[in-house]
């Protein structure tokens, strides 16, 4: 009878859970959480980012950069573009438009390419297509065509189907139907999914480098394996103006498209 | 002229398009784009030895248990990561939230105290979370040295700034009302905070916060590419001795744990609606 309004014997329980699993990962990891906080590891910590400043903005290597970042955004740019085919060609069959097998199937295809993270793509493509930006681009759009063509085919399915009904009844081919009955509703969802997962995997782009495939994080990679810090604070600048320009760009074009 | 009254914006999506491919031409150069390079009987040869040494998969008892230690790691790493994250972002959301002002009340001095702060925590928040996870990590592995406590910390950083901005999102959106009573009542902030805006907004805060977990899971799963254990490290490593079989069993238990996290923090969510 004392129980105090709102609070349940299961938000009770669910918060202690909570609270184990957190102390659970700590002690798990066994981080040496007061070895950080000590006097030296202060001034180590202290000594390591000085070295970061000032950034080398001599014109060499800002043309290097700059390269680079016109590296990693044709990187993002492409494999966007190779996504947005791939995925509408998977959305299709994942939304039940070529009968239950090939539903199964493309869901199935699209969950693999998803799971995989875009790293382990570029571990994978490295290999098949050799270092270089060719091998980023390939491993940013098999992992976003598994998220876009899911996105696509949730789309196509809550898209009303009266327009391609009225124009299939009327004698229009199979491919007509679907130009000009289905995309013209989907088309804006799909364009603001697409420019969404753009300005995810520039950021992607930027850093898929780390496993020699291009771009900026090549760059990174390389400048602090040499311990040259102040070149790798350039780059870190420049990914960070990067970051915010796609954003801006992203959040221009989708005012303008009305999506 | 013939084509002109079946469709009259056929003519200007044609150049559009055609615009498009014109630029497509110094992208697909500046990203090296050559299908054929994959059919290289170099690089045929290569992945072709790697796919073929996925079958079997490597199920010996020694490196199951390696893989059940990396497997551990990266749910503790996500985990803890998600906790510093929440330390990071639970004051900076609340620094970000108008509705929790005392000085917007006013009459006063305008409260161009509360603005720079403000500013400043949002300034903050955006370098925070600008800088990739990934990129962090391989900074503090310089600092604290390989193993999973440079991704707790990167994680945390990376994390914080996302949380910390739509945590102040979510409370500027909730209805301000009982919050701005209570503090012309007199109360302070924080029980402004806890009576006026957490009953309003705390499931959604709390859901963000395990969609993030689930985001944080997928991510320490890569951390080890740059060193900070977990399941990375073990993949990078095989990799590097291109063992197909080890290859295949880690990339299976990605698999599963990312879709198992997926689940796990759908099913959470739902009950929390």
């Amino acid at each position: 009878m004392s129980r105090r309004a709102g609070v349940s014997g299961g938000a009770v329980l669910a918060v202690g859970l909570l609270l184990a699993a957190v102390a659970g990962s700590f002690a798990w990891l066994d981080m040496p959480l007061a070895a950080l906080f000590t006097a030296a590891a202060v001034e180590e910590a202290g000594g390591f980012v000085a070295r970061f400043f000032p950034p080398d903005l001599s014109s060499d290597f800002l043309a290097k950069v700059a390269w680079a970042a016109l590296e990693t955004l044709a990187i993002s740019l492409v494999s966007t573009l190779l996504a947005t085919l791939g995925g509408a060609l998977l959305a299709l069959p994942a939304a039940g438009r070529h009968g239950l097998a090939g539903r199964h199937a493309a869901r199935f295809a699209l969950n693999l390419l998803r799971s995989v993270p875009e790293l382990v793509w570029a571990t994978l493509m490295v290999l098949a297509a050799g270092l270089g930006p060719f091998a980023g681009t390939l491993a940013l759009a098999l992992h976003t065509t598994g998220v876009l063509g899911r996105l696509f085919a949730e789309a196509l399915e809550n898209s009303p189907p009266t327009p391609a009904d009225a124009l299939a009844g009327g004698g229009a081919p199979a491919l007509v139907t679907f130009l000009y009955g289905t995309l013209p509703l989907v088309a804006p969802q799909w364009l603001a999914y697409a420019l969404y997962r753009w300005e995810m995997n520039i950021r992607m782009a930027a850093i898929l480098g780390f496993v020699g495939a291009g771009g900026l994080g090549a760059l990174l990679y390389y400048s602090l394996s040499l311990f040259q810090e102040a070149q790798a604070s350039t780059v870190i600048i420049a990914m960070l103006a990067m970051a915010v320009a796609v954003d801006g760009a992203s959040a221009w074009l989708r005012r303008r498209a009305g999506a | 002229m013939t084509a002109a009254p079946r469709d009259p914006a056929a003519l200007p999506r044609l150049g559009w398009t055609l615009a498009a491919l014109v630029l497509l031409w110094p992208l697909l150069q500046l990203a090296d784009f050559r299908p054929a390079a994959l059919f290289e009987p170099g690089n045929l040869a290569a992945m072709g030895h790697f796919l073929a040494g996925f079958l079997p998969l490597e199920t010996s008892p020694d490196f199951l248990a390696l893989l059940g230690r990396a497997t551990v790691d990266t749910l503790a790493m996500a985990t803890a990561g998600i906790a510093l994250a929440v330390l990071l972002a639970v004051p900076l959301g609340i620094v970000l939230t108008r509705s929790l002002s005392v000085s917007a009340i006013g009459p006063g001095r305008g409260g161009w105290i509360g603005r720079l702060l403000r500013a400043g925590a949002r300034m903050l928040l955006a370098v925070l979370r600008g800088v990739p996870e990934l990129v962090w990590a391989l900074l503090f592995v310089r600092v604290f040295g390989l193993g999973p406590a440079a991704g707790v910390l990167a994680l945390g950083i990376t994390y914080g700034g996302m949380l910390g901005k739509v945590y102040g999102e979510i409370l500027e959106s909730t209805d301000a009302r009982p919050a701005r009573s209570l503090l012309e009542a007199g109360s302070g902030r924080l029980a402004a905070l806890a009576y006026g805006l957490l009953p309003n907004a705390g499931q959604e805060l709390l859901s963000y916060t395990v969609y993030r977990w689930e985001c944080a899971v997928r991510a320490s799963v890569v951390m080890g590419f740059v060193g900070a254990g977990g399941l990375g490290q073990l993949m990078d490593q095989s990799m590097k001795m291109l063992n197909g079989g080890e290859a295949a069993t880690i990339l299976a238990t990605f698999l599963v744990l990312v879709l198992a996290a997926d689940g796990l923090s759908e099913a959470l969510r739902r009950r929390m609606a």
